[in-house]
């Protein structure tokens, strides 16, 4: 298993040095650029050339990417030319972080939690009222656009309703000690639990928007996974030995359904970046899907550099989890 | 001593019967479609110690019959009538409940493939001791032991680390015996068999059958094999059902049934096989046509089409299951008198 691990964190190396290559070229072969960005209608051709240089864009490529790669290295990402000028993109990238993780752990509790439960109920009771209503309703959140659904919550929860915050990521007026940047963990550390209360509820409306994908495919794949193991004959076998239901359901049944899930949640936290995009700018949330937008718009390439080597960095981390994770569970994989 | 055991077993010895299956019918129902009926009034009587054989081509009803006894055909769409008498009890009449207490602790089943019946991500152990948890309310540690035993006792070596091994890690032998190991964990009464060696190698075939034979004769259990393979009944089967279509169409003692079958359709299932002591290039008789070119029982006998024998009454009236008072029960207007010299 170590072996295992130790093998899969050196493929991601390999990864981030050719996505870096990438990513380093892609960026610059964009219309548009950082000159323009900055400069954006006082630009003149003196003011263009003189900046230019100053950032070392006049520069080939492959000296561009030989200084990147030189001061990667030593930690040095370079500093933010739009998002915040003048600040170390890592920097900037840290302190964002959190809000996303934040979002997008609460989003994939949700979208388990809620996801696996009424995928089993509806493989069990098919073509039933519930199993039908469900589908409709996977259907929907696959189909309708995050930022939508974002701001029809955002529209019933936070202004008609009043009964969550419209925006924000803790209460202005709340003076909360800060310790890890996530803040709902901050709260429950120094145990200011109003401020941790206060965060949650900030994250409740944005999270359940962001989960609607990541729900809509695992209650898809739990079900038709659900529908598959229940006819296998070990299912059967369980039945002849008059075991409970209780433990056919969770030890023959979901233990085997679980699998084809598993993996699927992996690949979601793909997905879950672009939707944090998306909802973290209806909730003016600042997190890292915010600056990413942003920093895109104004061709901010240090910090899209360092977020978009992040997000592959988390990408190949979460799915290493999921195969250990798949490892666990299933025993034919380990010995193979 | 043929002469008389089948009447007497219908009649006076019936409540000896250990399992004692009566009239038993199951008919599917489709949305939209007409009703199948896959196993049509068939009954027959198992008794302590005892091997009764349910012969037949895929399609004939035998696993269908076995699954009804067991109470594992889903209730939606199927529609199961008769009676199975299990020392007093109707098995037919019990709840889901009542059932899921019986199964496993007095009816044991085991299945066709080894491998697909067992869990793949559960180690051998557990799905041993679970039924030990289930019917004797055991822990799982106080299980083990007795799981343990169960491993060594169906012949496989090493139980103690074979409780830890995972299915994959078994070659189809063991496999094949930790699933009768499973079945006979709370030491059931009636065991079902359902092809059990048909996915294993002919050498592995010949051991499950002696390891069978060995487990129903130490413990008294009743055993049903139920199998398309006249060898294994030869070799295991106190008593043969030969079921078509639904229904029983011959019954006897297993020596007289191998020596002079009467049915044309069991003659055809011998007729088919191939045998060591026959002669050299002989050729093997198939069974023309398929089990698909049956006519219904209601009015003719559904062998008909396919029958070497068939007269015309044959495609007009549905023959009765008859005792031709030498023990042998037939279903046929015109019997192979003369059968085949055949002297297994």
């Amino acid at each position: 298993m170590l072996r295992f691990i130790v093998r899969r964190l050196l493929q991601m190396v390999g990864v981030v040095i050719v996505l870096s290559l990438l990513v380093f070229i892609w960026l610059r072969s964009l219309p548009g650029g950082t000159v323009s960005a900055m400069l954006g209608d006082r630009a003149t051709p003196e003011s263009t050339a003189r900046l230019t240089k100053q950032l070392g864009l006049d520069q080939p490529l492959w000296v561009q990417y030989g200084r990147f790669v030189k001061r990667v290295l030593s930690g040095d990402f370079g500093l933010s030319t739009g998002v915040l000028p003048g600040r170390d993109a890592l920097d900037l990238f840290l302190s964002r972080m959190p809000a996303t993780i934040e979002l997008s752990i609460l989003a994939l509790i949700i979208a388990v939690a809620a996801g696996i439960p009424l995928g089993y109920l509806a493989a069990r009771r098919r073509a039933s009222t519930l199993d039908n209503l469900s589908i409709v309703g996977s259907l929907v959140g696959v189909a309708v656009p995050v930022f939508f659904l974002a701001f029809v919550l955002k529209y019933i929860f936070a202004i008609q309703l009043g009964v969550l915050p419209v925006s924000g990521r803790q209460s202005t007026g709340l003076d909360a000690t800060r310790v890890t940047g996530f803040f709902v963990l901050d709260g429950i550390l120094t145990r200011e639990w109003d401020a941790s209360w206060d965060a949650f509820k900030h994250l409740i409306l944005p999270a359940l928007a962001l989960s609607s994908i990541p729900f809509a495919v695992i209650f898809r794949i739990t079900r038709a996974s659900v529908l598959e193991v229940m006819d296998e004959d070990y299912v059967r076998t369980a039945e002849s030995k008059g075991l409970a239901t209780s433990t056919i359901r969770s030890r023959h049944i979901l233990r085997n359904a679980l699998l084809p899930v598993i993996t699927t949640i992996g690949l979601q936290t793909g997905g879950l970046l672009v939707g944090a995009v998306l909802t973290e700018r209806v909730f003016s949330l600042g997190g890292v899907g915010d600056a990413l937008a942003t920093a895109f718009t104004l061709r901010d390439y240090a910090v899209l550099q360092v977020l978009i080597l992040a997000a592959a960095v988390t990408f190949v981390l979460v799915n290493l989890v999921v195969d250990i994770l798949y490892a666990v569970i299933d025993p034919r994989v380990r010995t193979r | 001593m043929t002469e008389t055991i089948e009447n007497v077993q219908t009649q006076a010895n019936r409540n000896e019967a250990l399992l004692s299956v009566r009239d038993l019918r199951v008919t599917f129902q489709r949305h939209g479609e007409k009703p199948f009926v896959a196993v049509d009034g068939v009954s027959f009587d198992v008794r302590p110690g005892e091997t009764v054989g349910l012969v037949g081509e895929s399609g004939c009803g035998k696993s269908v019959t076995s699954l009804a006894i067991m109470g594992l055909l889903p209730r939606r769409g199927v529609k199961v009538e008769g009676e199975v008498d299990f020392q007093g009890t109707d098995l037919l009449r019990q709840s889901d409940d009542q059932m899921r207490d019986r199964r496993g602790r007095d009816l044991g089943m085991i299945f066709q493939d080894p491998l697909s019946s067992l869990n793949p991500v559960v180690p051998i152990g557990v799905q041993v001791t679970e039924v030990l948890e289930r019917h004797r309310g055991m822990s799982r540690k106080a299980a083990t032991p007795v799981a343990r035993e169960m491993l060594d006792k169906v012949g496989i070596p090493d139980p103690e680390r074979r409780l830890k091994d995972y299915p994959h890690q078994l070659s189809g032998g063991m496999r094949q015996r930790a699933l009768i190991a499973m079945a006979l964990a709370c030491q059931p009464r009636v065991l079902i068999a359902d092809e059990p060696t048909t996915a294993l190698d002919v050498t592995i075939q010949a051991q499950i059958l002696a390891l069978l034979k060995d487990l129903v004769e130490d413990t008294g259990t009743a055993l049903v094999m139920i199998t398309h393979d006249l060898g294994v009944v030869a070799g295991l089967c106190d008593r043969v059902n030969v079921l078509y279509g639904g229904k029983i169409v011959e019954r006897g003692d297993r020596h007289p049934l191998f020596a002079s079958p009467r049915h044309p359709y069991t003659v055809g299932l011998l007729g088919s096989i191939p045998r060591l002591d026959g002669t050299r290039g002989e050729r093997l008789t198939p069974i023309p046509g398929s089990v698909s070119d049956n006519l219904p029982w209601d009015s003719a006998c559904a062998f008909a089409p396919r029958c070497p024998n068939a007269i015309e009454v044959c495609r007009e009236a549905r023959p009765e299951l008859l005792d031709d008072g030498g023990g042998r029960w037939l279903r046929c207007h015109n019997p192979v008198e003369n059968p085949l010299e055949v002297t297994r």
